[in-house]
């Protein structure tokens, strides 16, 4: 590896041959404003705002996408010139922009506005144009409000990366926005619904649909009776909204914050993550047994289930029929826990906190409730808990622990790794295997399975039989995938896809962290981890052994794959169209 | 300006849209298929509307979306067909001063479109183009290979008569 001695402002270094400005500036402590760049996604250096001064240059260097490459190479990041050049960037930038940030449900973490103020911007130097845009409003999961764009494409880039490419950077100078096709709304293409394009948006132009009002009425409606529950994911991620360390779990935080909102009752979707196990384990055992259609599926990440209704419509029949751990939830709340409780299930209001926006459509897809109610009323994401906790002065990094609430606030390690690219594969082989070889089996630790790469596989045996599985996250990488399954070519019995890349720890309504926070630092891999600790922690580490499960099956389900559990923990899927 | 997109239904035929699948075919392969593909497909239906688009990103494998965002970049792309009758109102600094901007919106009036549309019944379209060297005739008007010079707003009406009933 060849070393180059370099200086950057003055001082002495040495770095790596080719690596960028950004990087070395980087490791070095020293940050460079961005707002285009997003690491191996968005390297197009289009926003400008990352200038530097590279000795015996003609012009200033765009320091994301400059290789150091020269022995002696001089870089300069912060002269007068260069503050100048970027404050001028920005003031472009918001000649055009709508400056309601007292309103934005950006304000508390917009990259932009944290760059106006780093350098100094002075508003009255340019007057804003009326908005341009309407805002697009059609989606249940999320709203685009171009007024706030700074059409650095990180959406594009990240829509791109799903596979799915609906958004894209159409027209051209003065008139370049980010559009659909045709200029059609984005409920009227083939958006899967993942959300990743808000998660990296720089600005307030992309953001989630924001379902927490109707929470907060139905909290102070003293005829309903809320619960909520909360995705495996979330207690490993939650806590970075009030400014906790990437990794941190938090789950006995997370539930004092939800008793403190006035929820009536605290359920952990980790139960339904575990009877998603004992469904699609289930299923699993017998379409291997009955000839059934291989590789089955898994099918608890809705957007992944809306991109092959969409892109794979022929693969549907190799979907599990089992609901996602959120839909099983909900519908076990409102009959099992409300027949046990003795509450209607009309006055039953159900929220789901999920790592996720696709989980805003899922509850409002067909087959997913019964006498028509929703399994779930309302799904609102990570961010939009926080936000309530915010609005209701929580001091949650403070907050003492509690416990979930019975009758399914018991979920086991099998559950909890659901979040993370990988857990449902190994979830379902714990149980699987045990059931298969009636034993239980001490070895559970899948580690071939585990980890951010994006495409896994292994061949396990269990009960004498060789089960070969892969496992994948983010739809580019799903689609290598169901491209040899397509083909004929795919020699797999199981298959878990996983909507975003990494798992639910990356999902669509996860906290967002800046550019150059997501950049350096391994997000999906440091959540993930927390989630894999939390496992080993658990009294049960599998979904079969948890005894709220055990008790489900006995007193109200019968078996896994029962004729009521059937009706209450399955669906059915439909072809979408392309265009 | 961004580009007006037709509302007209979509007619090609079993012809062009062979010819089509034979510009996809030999550009398959290239890298930068997209932008000689949709310069074939322009000749071959006069424009490019959601129907050619997604046949081109069908048959080139890229997004619809990438297409689309080519078609917008670049101004020799039309999103809406050509009429029987083409007008371009000249918009050039000569014209301009002497009512042009008028004219133009009479015409949009009487025939019910906007700059860089199309009539329902593809007799018309109208766009608005630079000087074309006629300066000394402003404001003026071309419908395909006619000049109109010297125009006011009342003339228009006149002249549209003339090719309705041609
Ligand atoms: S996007 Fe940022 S700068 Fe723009 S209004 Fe929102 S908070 Fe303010
Ligand atoms: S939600 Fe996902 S599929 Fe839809 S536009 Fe955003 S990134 Fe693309
Ligand atoms: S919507 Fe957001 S991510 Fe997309 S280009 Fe605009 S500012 Fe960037
Ligand atoms: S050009 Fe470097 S961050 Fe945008
Ligand atoms: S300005 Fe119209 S012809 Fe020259």
């Amino acid at each position: 590896m060849e070393m180059l001695n370099i200086k950057i402002n003055g001082r002495d270094y040495t770095v790596e041959k080719n690596t960028t400005i950004l990087e070395a500036c980087h490791k070095f402590g020293i940050k460079i404003p961005t707002l285009c760049y997003l690491k191996d996604i968005n390297e197009i250096g289009a926003c400008r705002m990352c200038l530097c001064e590279v000795k015996g240059a003609r012009s200033l260097a765009a320091a994301c996408v400059y290789p150091i490459d020269r022995e002696g190479t001089e870089i300069f990041t912060n002269t007068p010139e260069i503050r100048k050049n970027r404050k001028t960037t920005l003031e472009l930038l918001l000649s055009h922009h709508d400056k309601k940030c007292l309103s934005c449900p950006r304000s508390d973490n917009c990259e932009l506005q944290a760059l106006c103020l780093e350098y100094g911007v002075n508003e009255k130097n340019f007057q804003g144009e009326d908005p341009r845009y309407e805002e697009d409003l059609s989606t249940l999961h999320l709203v685009r409000n171009n007024n706030k764009c700074v059409l650095c494409r990180r959406c594009v880039a990240a829509c791109k990366e799903q596979y799915v490419s609906v958004i894209g950077a159409n027209n051209r100078g003065f008139d370049t926005e980010i559009s659909c096709a045709f200029n059609k709304k984005l409920a009227d293409v083939a958006c899967v619904s993942c959300g990743q394009c808000t998660v990296v948006c720089p600005t307030g132009a992309l953001v989630e649909k924001d379902n927490t009002a109707e929470v907060f009425k139905a909290l102070a409606d003293p005829t309903k009776h809320v619960v909520v529950h909360t995705a495996p994911s979330i207690r490993a991620t939650l806590g970075e909204c009030f400014g906790m360390p990437v990794g941190s779990l938090v789950t006995g935080k997370m539930v004092t914050a939800l008793k403190m909102l006035g929820f009536d009752k605290v359920f952990d979707t980790n139960f339904g993550a575990d009877l998603t196990i004992m469904e699609e384990g289930t299923e699993f055992i017998e379409r291997v047994k009955n000839g059934g259609t291989l590789p089955m599926i898994t099918s608890c990440s809705p957007g992944w289930i809306k991109f092959c209704e969409h892109y794979y419509p022929d693969l549907i029949p190799h979907l599990s029929t089992c609901k996602s751990p959120q839909q099983m939830q909900g519908a076990m709340i409102k009959s099992y826990y409300a027949e046990k409780a003795g509450i209607d299930p009309k006055d039953i209001v159900v929220v789901s906190v999920m790592p996720c926006v696709a989980k805003k459509f899922e509850i409002q897809r067909d087959d997913q409730g019964r006498d028509g109610m929703q399994d779930n009323d309302i799904s609102i994401s990570t961010r939009e808990l926080a936000k309530m906790i915010k609005t209701a002065g929580i001091q949650f990094v403070d907050l003492p622990d509690e416990e979930f609430d019975p009758i399914m606030g018991i979920g086991s390690g099998a559950g909890t790794i659901f979040g993370a690219t990988g857990g449902v594969m190994e979830a379902a082989l714990r149980t699987v295997a045990d059931v298969l070889t009636g034993e239980d089996l001490k070895q559970i630790d899948y580690n071939e399975i585990r980890g951010t790469e994006p495409i896994k596989e292994a061949t396990y045996e269990v009960a004498g039989m060789q089960v070969k599985v892969a496992v994948t996250s983010g739809l580019k990488n799903a689609a290598k995938i169901l491209d040899k399954v397509r083909a004929g070519e795919a020699d797999y019995h199981f298959i878990e896809i996983m909507c975003c890349p990494g798992g639910c720890v990356n999902g669509g309504g996860q906290p967002i962290q800046p550019g150059h926070v997501r950049n350096f630092v391994d997000l999906k891999g440091l959540r993930a981890k927390a989630l894999y600790q939390d496992d080993l922690g658990l009294p049960q580490r599998k979904s079969h052994e948890n005894p709220e499960i055990k008790a489900i099956y006995d007193e109200y389900l019968g078996k896994p794959g029962s004729h009521l559990a059937h009706e209450l923990l399955h669906t059915s899927y439909v072809k979408r169209e392309k265009y | 300006m961004q580009k007006k997109i037709s509302s007209i239904p979509f007619q090609g035929t079993p012809e062009q849209e062979a010819k089509l699948k034979e510009a996809i075919a030999n550009h398959r392969d290239d890298p930068g298929a997209v932008m000689p593909v949709l310069q074939e497909a322009q000749e071959i239906y006069g424009y490019l509307p959601l129907e050619v688009q997604t046949m081109i990103a069908d048959g080139l494998n890229v997004p619809l979306d990438e297409v689309f965002g080519v078609s917008t970049f670049y101004s020799q792309f039309a999103l809406s067909p050509k009429g029987k009758y083409h007008i371009s109102v000249c918009l050039g600094t000569a014209c301009y001063v002497k009512g042009s901007g008028d004219v133009l919106n009479k015409l949009s009036e009487e025939l019910g479109i906007e700059a860089e549309e199309c009539s329902v019944d593809g007799q018309f379209s109208l766009t608005a183009c630079r000087c074309i060297g006629a300066c000394g005739l402003a404001p003026v008007i071309t419908i395909n290979d006619d000049v109109y010079g010297r125009l006011t707003t009342d003339e228009v009406p006149g002249i549209l008569k003339r090719y309705k009933e041609a």
